[in-house]
């Protein structure tokens, strides 16, 4: 993030405005990604009418980052008219999106819209690998095909790149495929569980091992001395950072109109087809809760080594039970890191220990 | 001597924020904050209004500066918004296709 978007980011959490918001415009989708954590039933999206009206709320609540996203955005048959209406909005949009039903026409509309950037799931450079993960074969020459035409317009893509066991050895390929084709590249070893709670995904992902060697990946990480360091014990100011923006200059809607602070947090919060958008953003007494939170408040983690440099999702923190404790992914990210154990995997350990082993006794002679 | 006119790049992202405009520059993502008269010129530039008559209708009145020194550096910063695509300039009115005003958005 540059200096200067720092600066609007610091300035927009002063005045408490929800600067960058994602709102997913369905959760139906032309693929079947295996690690997909939403629903792809449509169980009553908002109209097109519904979505230009919270897109007007938006504006004027002062939102300027506009991520749309789904399930697959172009299967909206609106999808052109409601990027449009959000240009004249003056928003800067950013779509994620397959890509699969972009062609040459959408590019060049796309262009003409002005749209910031498009990100693109890419999970491998081989066919047989990204269509065994999205379920649909032909869809990695599809998505290929759309990114040629996307940057012929002189658009800019990112390809993300989900980190799972079924494509664990391909990341360097994928990588490769991203700088033939001149795009930027993510790369997340995260797999979210299910909105509902379903953790049965998680198994997709990467064990510890296949994790080291990502975070030991030059290519990858840079210094991997500097990044695998244990970090020094956090300072006050340290204990009384947020957690991370969700709630604080970014939030979600989903496409019923729900608020959540984060597309990976899904506490509901309100929903726009009841209240207004900002009333949602400020009056919320659960948006205010999860606002409230610092370092400081987290329960098992405060007195964690790695408090002030784990990626501490407070989203899978929630989907574990509880948004102020800790996310057992993070903490295994941070022990594959540097080597040392989270204070959370420590108390796990301690109360394992503390089991009563209970062995069968030896069958006693009867009398 | 022929009149200027600016309208903004409907290319370009746009949002006020405590007053201020955040801009994105639709070529190349360059993010820019204008000042209070950057913001004064952008949010008057429909490409109808000439620069000198946003200059004097808009500006003078509101930081207390010689028109020819107002309308002098107010050139210039079209000029650079122009030169980073955020801004259109021409000697005759520009055709906007923007609908909506670029001033929804000041959540102060």
């Amino acid at each position: 993030m540059s200096q200067l978007m720092l600066e609007i980011s610091d300035k927009a959490m002063a005045l408490n405005i929800p600067l960058s918001v994602q709102v997913d415009l369905t959760y139906r989708c032309n693929e079947r990604c295996v690690h997909c954590y939403l629903d792809h039933h449509d169980h009553g999206e908002m109209t097109t009418a519904e979505i230009k009206h919270l897109l007007e709320e938006m504006a004027e609540a002062g939102v300027f980052i506009l991520t749309f996203s789904g399930g697959e955005i172009f299967l909206r048959k609106d999808f052109f008219e409601l990027l449009e209406y959000a240009r004249d909005l003056t928003f800067c949009v950013k779509l994620k999106t397959n890509a699969v039903l972009i062609r040459e026409r959408e590019a060049a509309r796309l262009r003409d819209l002005g749209v910031e950037s498009i990100q693109i799931s890419i999970y491998s450079h081989r066919p047989e690998v990204h269509d065994a993960i999205t379920l649909v074969p032909g869809s990695l020459k599809r998505s290929l095909d759309a990114i040629r035409f996307l940057k012929s317009q002189g658009l800019k893509v990112v390809i993300a790149n989900v980190l799972m066991t079924g494509n664990m050895q391909d990341y360097p390929g994928v990588k490769a495929l991203a700088e033939e084709l001149g795009v930027e590249c993510t790369l997340d070893p995260t797999v979210t569980p299910m909105m509902d709670g379903n953790r049965s995904v998680l198994e997709l992902g990467v064990d510890r091992e296949a994790l080291r060697q990502v975070f030991r990946d030059p290519s990858l990480i840079g210094d991997v001395d500097a990044f695998c360091a244990i970090a020094a014990p956090p300072g006050e100011d340290a204990l009384n950072s947020i957690p991370c923006s969700a709630g604080h200059t970014t939030c979600y809607v989903s496409p019923y109109g729900d608020v959540f602070p984060c597309v990976q947090f899904p506490l509901p919060t309100g929903n726009v087809r009841q209240q207004r958008f900002i009333d949602i953003w400020r009056y919320s007494d659960r948006m205010n809760d999860v606002r409230s939170i610092r370092l400081k408040d987290l329960t098992t983690c405060t007195s964690c080594t790695h408090v002030s440099s784990c990626t501490r999702c407070p989203g899978l923190a929630f989907m574990e039970g509880n948004m102020r404790g800790p996310s057992s992914q993070d903490c295994e990210k941070s022990f594959v890191r540097t080597g040392v154990p989270s204070a959370n995997m420590l108390s796990k350990q301690r109360a394992a220990a503390n089991l009563v082993q209970i062995r069968a006794l030896p069958v006693l002679a009867t009398a | 001597m022929s009149r200027l006119y600016v309208a903004r790049n409907p290319r370009a992202a746009a949002r006020s924020l405590d007053g201020e405009m955040m801009i994105m520059s639709g070529r190349d993502s360059t993010l820019f904050t204008l000042n209070r008269t950057a913001t004064i010129l952008w949010q008057s530039a429909d490409g109808t209004t000439p620069l000198d008559e946003i200059v004097t209708r808009k500006i003078c009145p509101e930081f207390e500066v010689e028109t020819e020194v107002a309308l002098r550096d107010a050139e210039n910063l079209a000029r650079e918004l122009a030169s980073h695509e955020i801004m259109q300039l021409s000697e005759t009115p520009i055709e906007t296709s923007t609908k909506r005003s670029p001033l929804a958005g000041d959540a102060r």
